[in-house]
């Protein structure tokens, strides 16, 4: 056993796949920390270039297109690339080549040629402003072809990311910038460390199975990365008003694992759906409108969800604070949900 | 823009390339015109199926260019990659797909290609290195470069074609993958076929460089001006680029100065260009001249010649029969391919 943060944790993973198969290797902007180089935005790719040497942990122009673009090229090819881009914002610089390329090359062909890459982003709001802010995976789930994983744990990044590395699929991988843990180089003001005992023995996370992070009677509370945190702390608040609540982390968007929350709704007939992505068709309204399809009659009181307001991340920090749901949000929503 | 006249190969620098007039090997120099004929014959065919209505679809039309397709491709191998664009059936004949199942993708069946998913724009087949034809103008270019690096870190001798039209130097995605793929020394050929125009607008009026080869000087890239017209020059500038690319010696962008005889798609007039303008490119057809050489130098006599022509015809007839006759793929095939079929790797 090793305690790992989930920056650790992510490295672990890229490590362990690049030793075991000579075709996985990792491109982006700053990625190799050799020559003073920052060995990733957020520090997760630092001494792999030690290892590995700079063909494999490749440093790139900053050039979003051609990071995504070069990742479904080699994918197609042979390679098994780990595409990094520093934050989650700039996918859409490189929306073509995600959503355009890697997740129709399959299809277009008549399932002949496949695009086996993994790209890593950076979400969450962190006071930097409207642009490197966004938590977007609501955009990603809805282009078929792609899969989407937001591993909130380090115990998860390491067997998901392994996971996703391994899939014949493109995989978005949403890492939350807080959540990378204060071991690391770039420590996050009001960050979180989430740290996990990571086994010495190796393990996947399999794509597409929620955790049930903490079980309860009352509200079935489903959130995801930095909201997954805070729906936990609001559990421990509402304990003490004897509210139970079952938290459940879907760690993975893409596939999604109805069946689970499907279940614990058996138990507690209360939805609350808490996510960082906004509101407007952020994965949550996925996820209440198959509630509604496949499972209304279970439910005592209409589904709830707590999600960033629908406007861009604000800079000052009593404003980003106010947007992004916050534990009291969560606590008041769920007291609503009860009260329904 | 430029006429027909001004189209003759250059360097780089300016210069004329040597004029190579000596044909290459027999069964090479009557390959290339068997391919070139294929496509020629494939395109009118399928200009003629579409105007009966029995196709569905759109089409984007490679006739007039098909010099610039045989001879960037009729040395590589199977395992030599190609990427290119919305117009492909050119490229992708000479890379070596299978006609039939190209008719049979154009038709949408499930013979097709591309099991009938991909349609005019994506066809393609990864066994014999054509990856699918891209409809995003610019968009195979970042593909290329991954293509290249994989090619490279798998210390393969291959190299991979990109072909794309004068309107895609003009993307973001062309600038930031010329980039990387002259920094990092990738095995690619960018073929720009400089047609003129980019659907109805002249390339002139869309960038102050008029030599699009001139734009490799900014990525630090060698580039030739190639006439596209002329099967042996263009064979022999990808000779030169190719070689460059198998040793090591990276990239070359080529500018293939050619012109499309059909519009942009489908339901194009063509009323953005003069008739003159294109009676003056069909004087200089690739076919034509291709043909004329090989009777002139080629020691090819006229029989020999039709022969070969009357056997291109029976593969289009062929291939358009078993297309028309070969079944729909079911409804429900639609949810198939999505993901990877087969799964994680172990």
């Amino acid at each position: 056993m090793t305690v790992m943060t989930i920056a650790e944790a992510l490295r672990s993973a890229i490590a362990e796949e690049m030793r075991r198969d000579p075709t996985v290797f990792c491109l982006g902007e700053d990625v190799s920390d050799l020559d003073g180089g920052y060995g990733g935005a957020f520090g997760v790719t630092r001494n792999l270039a030690k290892e590995f040497g700079a063909e494999r942990i490749l440093n790139t122009p900053i050039s979003e297109i051609l990071i995504a673009g070069a990742a479904v090229g080699a994918a197609m090819t042979g390679m098994h690339p780990i595409a990094d881009l520093q934050y989650g914002d700039f996918l859409f610089c490189a929306m073509d080549q995600l959503a355009n390329q890697a997740a129709k090359m399959s299809y277009m062909s008549g399932g002949k040629v496949k695009v086996p890459m993994v790209m890593r982003a950076p979400v969450g709001a962190t006071t930097r402003g409207a642009q490197h802010a966004q938590s977007m995976e609501g955009f990603f789930t809805h282009v078929p072809g792609l899969k989407v994983i937001c591993p909130s744990t380090a115990y998860d990044a390491k067997g998901l990311l392994k996971s996703a590395v391994r899939d014949e699929n493109p995989v978005i991988c949403f890492e939350h910038k807080l959540l990378y843990g204060n071991m690391g180089v770039r420590v996050e003001r009001g960050g979180l460390s989430p740290v996990s005992d990571i086994p010495d023995e190796e393990y996947l996370v399999p794509l597409g199975q929620a955790a049930v992070r903490r079980e309860g009677r009352d509200i079935t509370v489903v959130a995801n990365l930095l909201m997954a945190h805070r729906a936990m702390e609001a559990a421990s608040e509402l304990e003490k008003e004897g509210v139970s609540c079952e938290v459940i982390d879907p760690r993975t968007l893409i596939p999604f694992d109805y069946e689970a929350v499907i279940h614990s709704l058996e138990k507690t007939s209360r939805l609350l759906i808490v996510h960082e992505d906004t509101y407007t068709n952020g994965w949550g309204a996925q996820l209440a409108a198959y509630v509604a399809e496949h499972a209304i009659y279970m439910l005592d009181a209409p589904v709830a969800r707590v999600a960033t307001y629908d406007v861009p991340i604000p800079f000052a920090p009593v404003m980003e604070n106010f947007v992004v749901p916050s534990m009291g949000r969560i606590t008041e929503a769920a007291r609503q949900l009860l009260r329904a | 823009m430029h006429d027909v006249d001004t189209c003759k190969s250059t360097t780089h620098s300016g210069r004329p390339v040597l004029e190579v007039r000596r044909l290459p090997e027999r069964a090479k120099a009557l390959g290339m015109y068997e391919r070139m004929l294929e496509i020629r014959k494939y395109e009118e065919r399928i200009y003629f199926l579409f105007l009966e209505g029995t196709m569905p679809g759109t089409i984007h039309q490679s006739h007039g260019q098909e010099a610039c397709a045989v001879g960037l491709l009729y040395d590589l191998g199977r395992d030599d990659f190609m990427v290119t664009s919305h117009r492909p059936a050119g490229h992708d004949i000479a890379k070596g797909v299978s006609i039939r199942g190209m008719f049979c993708e154009m038709y949408g069946r499930k013979a097709g290609c591309c099991q009938g998913k991909g349609g005019a724009m994506h066809t393609g087949d990864i066994a014999v290195g054509a990856l699918p034809a891209n409809a995003i103008v610019g968009g195979n270019v970042p593909i290329a470069a991954g293509v290249g690096l994989a090619l490279k870190m798998r210390k393969m001798r291959n190299v991979v074609i990109a072909f794309f039209g004068d309107g895609a130097t003009n993307e973001g995605a062309f600038h930031e993958g010329a980039n990387a793929i002259a920094l990092w020394g990738l095995p690619v050929i960018l073929a720009c076929e400089n047609n003129l125009y980019g659907a109805s607008t002249p390339y002139a009026k869309t960038c102050k460089v008029s030599r699009i080869a001139d734009r490799a000087s900014a990525y630090g890239m060698p580039s030739e001006v190639v006439d596209g017209q002329d099967v042996l020059s263009v064979n022999e500038a990808a000779t030169r680029a190719i070689e460059r690319a198998r040793d090591g010696g990276g990239p070359t962008l080529l500018e293939l100065k050619t012109y499309r005889y059909g519009g942009h798609s489908r339901s194009d007039a063509r009323a953005y260009r003069t008739r003159e303008e294109e009676a003056a490119w069909a004087a200089r057809d690739p076919i034509a001249l291709y043909r004329k050489m090989l009777l002139e130098v080629g020691g090819v006599d006229e029989a020999q010649l039709k022969a070969l022509e009357a056997r291109v015809e029976q593969t289009i007839e062929d291939a358009v029969s078993y297309a028309k006759a070969s079944p729909d793929p079911a409804p429900e095939d639609a949810l198939t391919d999505v993901y990877w079929a087969g799964g994680s790797r172990p």
